[in-house]
């Protein structure tokens, strides 16, 4: 009993002239009361063993956590690098798709550039003879031929760095194509640039297919001044659309022909602040449902080995990141044409 | 002696002009100039007999320089007009389709104008 209750019961179990009804009731009342504290205490006591089993658990449950956080951390860290790797993946793909497109073109770019070379060589040989006869004329005081000779070396001289410049900027352009895009918006000649690819592409099939023929249309808005955009960027675009044209020719042509006449047509229009450009193919066309995958990344319908699958999902990203919009129209057996519109004024 | 020469390169013209200035004063030579297939079909209907000697490019857009072989060995007049064929592929495969075709010659580029002047000589 406790001890505090039962010196109080004994006191007043000593107290003189109390009523004994009273004191029997009051002792009474004090076992009911001893009984309670014994129920507190027994109820404290269980609650004391909940609190340190809960405390256990808490414990556990916070060290559970702290190992959870752990895993989750060394799980981000693992997905953060995938993310870097594939990052890398995705331009190491970009790159390789840019060096196949370029290996098309490796034979219309020696071709371009040996046509311009034949030039300077032929005009500078032309020089040196007409310089010797120069000197003999000089000595002969022929003044009025002088002049026509002079005059003809000036020309050649023109031709010689005019071909000369030729043959840098296909350099150029090839360098520039292989080149990582900066990204950087420039000034340029977009009809300039299209004349350029439209025949190096051509070359390009010409070296790999003897048998070759297409009739070149290009109807390049003359009003159009230079744009500002990603210059190497549209240029892969537009170089993607011209040879995806030549294959499309090339395929229909193995299947039909006699009377087929493959043609190729690339047509820009200024639209103020907008240019557009497209590229139109009699070739082999496609049907709607290739139309609906031609922009997915690795798709292609060339056989193993001979698409990326990359190009024109790169072409769409590129007209994408320049705030524009391409777009496909086909018809199964009959031709296609890709036209894509960007702003002009490129930030 | 009338030449024809057929290429998709306009300086073409110029070079020719210049290479053979001392023929061309002369009166040994003249050229006539198309800078496409179809145009060579052109001047040929046009002008008939008159070009005794076509030297033709094979790499132009449109109708390449064997496609215009053969139509000029099939279609123009007999005799027909000799042809001496030019590429800068010098390879096999296209010699043997213009050899095929009825070319009476076959240079390569860059083009040799000493030994050229040689052949035309033999015309």
């Amino acid at each position: 009993m406790n001890l505090n209750l039962k010196s109080l019961l004994n006191q007043l179990n000593d107290l003189e002239g109390v009523d004994p009804k009273a004191k029997a009731e009051i002792l009474d009342l004090g076992k009911k009361l001893q009984k309670d504290v014994e129920i507190l205490e027994f109820k404290l006591d269980r609650t004391e063993k909940v609190k340190q089993t809960t405390a256990i658990l808490l414990e556990e449950t916070i060290e559970e956590l702290q190992q959870k956080s752990r895993a989750v951390e060394e799980t981000n860290k693992k997905l953060l690098h995938s993310l870097e790797e594939l990052k890398n993946t995705q331009n190491q793909l970009i790159q390789s798709e840019k060096m196949a497109a370029l290996g098309e073109l490796t034979a219309g770019i020696a071709h371009e550039i040996q046509n311009p070379l034949n030039f300077v060589n032929n005009f500078s040989e032309i020089n040196q003879e007409l310089v010797s006869e120069l000197l003999e004329l000089l000595d002969q005081q022929e003044w009025e031929e002088v002049k026509i000779v002079v005059k003809d070396i000036a020309e050649n001289e023109d031709k010689i760095k005019h071909h000369g410049k030729r043959a840098e900027n296909i350099v150029k352009s090839m360098l520039q194509h292989s080149r990582k895009s900066t990204g950087v918006a420039e000034v340029f000649d977009l009809n300039q640039l299209i004349d350029e690819y439209f025949r190096l592409a051509y070359h390009g099939m010409r070296a790999k297919d003897k048998s070759f023929q297409v009739k070149m249309l290009m109807h390049l808005d003359g009003s159009l001044t230079p744009i500002k955009a990603v210059k190497q960027d549209i240029g892969r675009v537009v170089l993607n659309l011209i040879t995806n044209a030549f294959h499309a020719i090339a395929e229909r042509g193995q299947f039909n022909k006699d009377h087929y006449e493959p043609q190729v047509e690339v047509r820009t229009k200024d639209q103020g602040d907008q240019v557009k450009v497209e590229v139109t193919d009699n070739g082999s066309g496609m049907s709607d449902q290739i139309i609906d995958k031609i922009f997915q990344p690795f798709y292609t319908t060339k056989p193993a080995g001979q698409g990326t699958g990359l190009g024109l999902s790169i072409s769409h990203d590129i007209i994408k990141a320049h705030g524009g919009t391409i777009e496909v129209k086909s018809q199964d057996g009959l031709g296609t044409t890709f036209t894509f519109i960007i702003p002009k004024n490129q930030k | 002696m009338k030449v024809l020469v057929v290429d998709d390169e306009r300086d073409v013209q110029v070079l020719f002009e210049q290479r053979f200035r001392k023929e061309i004063r002369n009166d040994e030579i003249s050229f006539a100039f198309a800078f496409s297939g179809e145009e060579a079909l052109e001047y040929l209907s046009e002008h008939g007999h008159e070009a005794v000697l076509i030297l033709s490019d094979i790499n132009m857009p449109g109708i390449s320089g064997l496609e215009l072989l053969r139509r000029i060995k099939q279609q123009f007049m007999a005799p027909p007009p000799v042809v001496m064929m030019i590429t800068a592929y010098g390879d096999d495969e296209n010699y043997q389709s213009a050899m095929r075709l009825g070319a009476d010659d076959f240079l390569t580029k860059p083009l040799d104008f000493s030994i050229l002047k040689e052949k035309l000589k033999e015309i």
